[in-house]
């Protein structure tokens, strides 16, 4: 029970062997410890509550957990996609919702890191190593979801500011963060080429927060409409270039799919190990219910289907890592795998437990609620599925 | 006294309100047992001032009784017990020191060891005496009861141990045994202290004093919520039991750390054990596996609990412990 | 202030074997770990070490593989963590390991605290940190389950007793053992687990320590272990079926049987 994070690397095997370095066995083992003796007793009470968990990113901060993906220059340990993955899945095994409010955390900083200029880096990126602000992304509005291109906040330069109008919608961390990356249209005649991303920082006049959302699962994230009414931002603000805005959202959601990805896997690792666990447990017809074979195959199903989607998140993470150009394909197909199976292993997962399952006072419900937005957000999987048959074709294209 | 023989057997008792505790009227018993095999002595050691039962310790086995009216005061002062008690050794030179585990056996009794130059052995739940090799033969129990160790002292004396407050039985008096009684009065000076009490806060009932309990009823995470514990504590009520909880409820804030029993808690061995509702983890076995009766209640067949029980019961505790409590009540009329 | 913490280095489970043939505890293999209840202790040590901007080193007598311990403790914070380590210490008793450790102390120079945890999970005699106390001839306080107050001669400690709880004043140096009441240990940081991994673990033995081996160890302690057992269960569980009523029934008459009530 008590901490030992060297030895706990030691200690977990994982199904199949993916030769982590030493720093990345200590990083997931710093994970799981501070998921399983932090997260584990609070997670079905601030689910309950839909509270969000300040007190588990202050302690996450202390650790250095928020560290990972911020750059060494800027205060960070300089981590890759795949540490990050690592992370984000150990937390999701144990709660899917503040693993959420980590992973949007990393989200939000991710353009100031692709593309912000060397300033904002080290105005915005360090207060977030260290944990002292929080971070948010935001392109959805209500007009525009999978349609990214129909956004509407405008973004009207006068002089040396911009001035925001506008509404965002779903954005995590909403509200809690202090620091928002925003894709707005700065001139809406250009069409997809007329966006441009910029920071907003809370508090600035003229940018309010709509109602909390009351969400299915992962309630202990904080989902808010962000409202700008004649909100004036300081031109430096800018990230990049004028009309760079969607390549800006493109190329972090690129890289950010993958987190998602491992949120799925971590979710369905949880479920999987409640529902074995039970399964040796409950007893009927005078036997543990893991002795029959619909269930031994049901777990089968579920742990096959988990260790693939794993394979393939973490390939794709790496191959970002090694400085691969070209990643849209992976990544899109490294979170549609993974979400996809997360929700068919959470709800065998429930059936497995049965009407236990049904109850709250089971973990597996929760998971399966947390699971859902994993096929829903950073692109629906049917919009991504559009993006990889696209990629496929494009690829037979040029062959032919 | 022969050459060879053990030595005095002194049993450092302690008092609450003037009156020896139970326990150490049953390691008195167990020390007179031990002087008769070994042809020695027996010595009681009172350090608190106003003993009201000295006479008492003298009919329960004790050769000698010494009373020891030092500068201790104010309730409580470990520094100068271990003070006195080594001071009086060093001129007395007993061949063996006992005293019950404890507040006063683990903080007092260990400096005394070391001020005398020799070990201790700690927690025993028994004494024997070795007669070919005359030596004590201290038994102890370690990894968390999982095993049973013996200790001896090949060359140094005094042999220190202490004993768990229900390893051995309280005597018979036999009140027209003749024996000293010894007033000693060390020197003010020699004994100070470098630790004060300042302040203290009389918070814990009967209920909690789990180390001299006879019986520990205990509640665990089967309870499901820190009300439920009120049926735990009628039970030990209705025992005159002190009450008990493994590590979740404590975690969970249903009840005071000071219940706890296992492994970063107390460790108790009573005569009756009773769990409630409590799976029976490695750390909280440890805590409390070398119970002479331990009883379980639980829903889940393959509890560990079962695995150390004497007797167990797979079922509702809800209904069984209101049940039972009910008529032990009853039958106590 | 300069605080010392002393550690032990534990099995993590508390099952173990004893080895047939030689009737020892077969610990081959075992995974080793901080004894939990020390943990409390270094993370108080490293609580009083930020309040008054001090330094914690932690001690620890084991064998050679006790130095991963020592690593994990720095990798929780402590600033220095030194292993005091010499075959002539293997067998050593409460005694013998006070004995080590006092001199380890004294090496050190100045301190102002000495923390330890209640007791180990293994030996489970609390008997160190008193001892200790004695052969420093530095007072003690056990059971602290609160640190009221940091001075500079002096500390105020909240102690567990019989009766509830006491507030008492140690003058400094001292000892201490804490109780897991007192706080919560912290997860380590992750530049933390990095320093620990790089981290160069003196050993000091009994040469340096100035020790004559003869007064340690199993040759020199004053008490010996002459044999382990496995304690006698009273066989398997009684298991008492049917309605509650009935169980209650039949629980009541064993328990009468047996005099227990």
């Amino acid at each position: 029970m008590e901490g030992r994070a060297l030895s706990l690397c030691r200690e977990r095997r994982m199904t199949l062997e993916y030769f982590l370095s030493d720093q990345q066995k200590t990083l997931k083992g710093l994970a799981r410890q501070m998921a399983e003796q932090r997260i584990l007793p609070v997670r079905a009470e601030l689910d309950e509550r839909e509270e969000f968990p300040w007190d588990l990113i202050k302690e996450m901060a202390s650790s250095d957990l928020l560290r990972v993906f911020i750059p060494e220059e800027y205060e960070g340990l300089g981590g890759g996609c795949f540490d990050l993955c690592l992370v984000v899945e150990e937390l999701s095994r144990v709660c899917g919702g503040i693993a959420i409010s980590y992973a949007a955390n990393a989200l939000g900083v991710l353009p100031l890191i692709l593309y912000g200029s060397d300033a904002q880096k080290q105005k915005y990126l360090p207060p977030v190593a260290s944990g002292s602000r929080l971070a948010a992304f935001a392109v959805t509005e209500a007009t525009a979801g999978s349609d990214a291109s129909a956004i509407r906040t405008s973004a009207r330069r006068e002089g040396s500011e911009y001035v925001l109008n506008g509404t965002k919608q779903f954005i995590t961390n909403g509200g809690e963060a202090e620091i928002y990356t925003v894709v707005v249209m700065t001139d809406a005649a250009k069409g997809s080429r007329g966006a441009s991303a910029l920071v907003v920082e809370k508090g600035t006049p003229g940018f309010t927060f709509g109602k909390k959302e009351k969400k299915m699962g992962i309630r202990s994230s904080a989902t808010r409409e962000l409202v700008f009414k004649d909100c004036r931002v300081p031109a430096e603000n800018l990230i990049s270039r004028e009309g760079m805005g969607f390549i800006v959202a493109m190329r972090t959601l690129d890289r950010s799919r993958p987190g998602v990805g491992a949120q799925a896997l971590g979710i369905a690792q949880g479920a999987l190990e409640a529902a074995a666990e039970y399964a040796q447990q409950r007893v009927q017809f005078g036997h543990p219910i893991s002795a029959i074979q619909a269930v031994q195959h049901m777990l089968a199903n579920m742990a096959t289907e988990l260790e693939a989607a794993r394979a393939l998140v973490y390939a794709t993470a790496r191959t970002i890592d090694a400085g691969a150009k070209n990643f849209t394909e992976e990544s899109a197909m490294a979170k549609l795998f993974a979400s996809d199976m997360a929700m068919r292993v959470t709800t065998d997962a429930v059936q497995i437990l049965g009407g236990a399952g049904y109850m709250r006072d089971y973990p597996v419900e929760k998971m399966m609620r947390d699971a859902k937005i994993t096929q829903i957000y950073e692109g629906s999987n049917q919009v991504i599925r559009n993006a990889i048959g696209l990629e496929v074709l494009k690829r037979k294209a040029k062959q032919e | 006294m022969s050459a060879d023989a053990i030595g005095d057997i002194w049993v450092v008792t302690e008092q609450r309100d003037g009156q020896t505790k139970a326990a150490s009227y049953a390691l008195l018993a167990k020390a007179r047992k031990l002087a008769d095999e070994s042809q020695s002595k027996v010595a009681a050691v009172c350090l608190s001032q106003g003993v009201k039962d000295a006479d008492q310790l003298m009919a329960f086995g004790a050769d000698k009784v010494y009373l020891v009216d030092g500068p201790a005061a104010d309730g409580w002062n470990d520094d100068v017990y271990a003070g006195e008690l080594a001071d009086l050794a060093r001129r007395e030179t007993p061949g063996v020191i006992l005293a019950t585990s404890g507040s006063l056996g683990s903080s007092v009794i260990p400096r005394v060891a070391v001020a005398l130059g020799t070990g201790m052995a700690a927690n025993c739940i028994s004494l024997d005496f070795d007669p070919q090799s005359r030596m004590l033969v201290q038994t102890r129990p370690a990894f968390g009861g999982s095993l049973m160790a013996n200790v001896i002292f090949p060359s140094k004396k005094p042999q220190v141990a202490t004993v768990r407050p229900h390893a051995f039985k309280k005597g018979e008096a036999n009140p027209s045994r003749q024996g000293q009684m010894i007033r000693v009065d060390l020197d003010k000076q020699s004994v100070t202290s470098k630790t004060k009490l300042l302040n203290v806060v009389k918070d814990l009932t009967e209920r909690v004093r789990l180390d001299e309990a006879e019986i520990v009823v205990c509640g665990g995470r089967g309870l499901g919520k820190a009300e439920n514990f009120a049926i735990v504590a009628e039970l030990a009520e209705v025992l005159g039991a002190a009450l008990g909880t493994s590590r979740p409820p404590v975690d969970d804030g249903w009840i005071p750390y000071s219940h706890q029993v296992g492994q970063t808690g107390s460790t108790v061995s009573p005569k009756l054990y009773i769990a409630c509702g409590v799976a029976g983890s490695p750390q909280h076995l440890a805590g409390m596996q070398t119970s002479e009766i331990i009883v379980a209640v639980n829903e889940d067949p393959k509890a560990p609990i079962f695995e150390v029980a004497t007797y167990g019961m797979v079922g509702d505790l809800f209904k069984i412990v209101p049940l039972l409590t009910k008529k032990l009540r009853e039958a106590r009329g | 202030m300069n605080v010392i913490v002393c550690i032990k280095q534990v099995p993590a489970k508390i099952k173990i074997e004893i080895d047939p043939k030689t009737g020892t505890l077969a610990s081959g293999g075992v995974d080793r770990a901080i004894n939990p209840p020390d943990l409390y202790a270094l993370e108080e040590g490293l609580r009083i070490k930020e309040k008054t901007k001090g330094k914690v080193t932690v001690l620890t007598v084991g064998p050679v593989k006790a130095d991963e311990s020592l690593k994990e403790a720095i990798g929780y914070g402590a600033d220095e963590a030194i292993l005091l380590s010499d075959p002539a210490f293997e067998g050593s008793d409460t005694w013998a390991t006070s004995h080590i450790l006092s001199k380890a102390i004294k090496k050190l120079g100045q301190f102002d605290l000495v923390l330890c945890g209640k007791q180990s999970i293994d030996g489970e005699t609390g008997q160190v940190g008193p001892m200790l106390a004695g052969v420093l001839g530095i007072p003690f306080v056990s059971l602290v389950n609160k640190m009221e107050e940091l001075g500079q001669g002096s500390i105020k400690v909240m102690r567990m007793s019989d009766e509830g709880h006491q507030l008492i004043e140690m003058a400094l140096p001292g000892v201490i053992t804490v109780v897991k009441e007192i706080n919560i240990p912290r997860i380590p940081s992750l530049r933390g687990l990095m320093a620990a991994k790089k981290a160069k673990i003196p050993v000091w033995n009994a040469q340096e320590l100035g020790i004559d081996p003869a007064t340690v160890g199993s040759a020199g302690s004053p008490t010996r272990v002459s044999k382990v057992f496995f304690p006698q269960r009273p066989g398997k569980s009684e298991m008492l079926h049917g309605s509650p009523e009935s169980q209650v029934e039949q629980i009541m008459e064993k328990l009468r049987q047996v005099k227990a009530i």
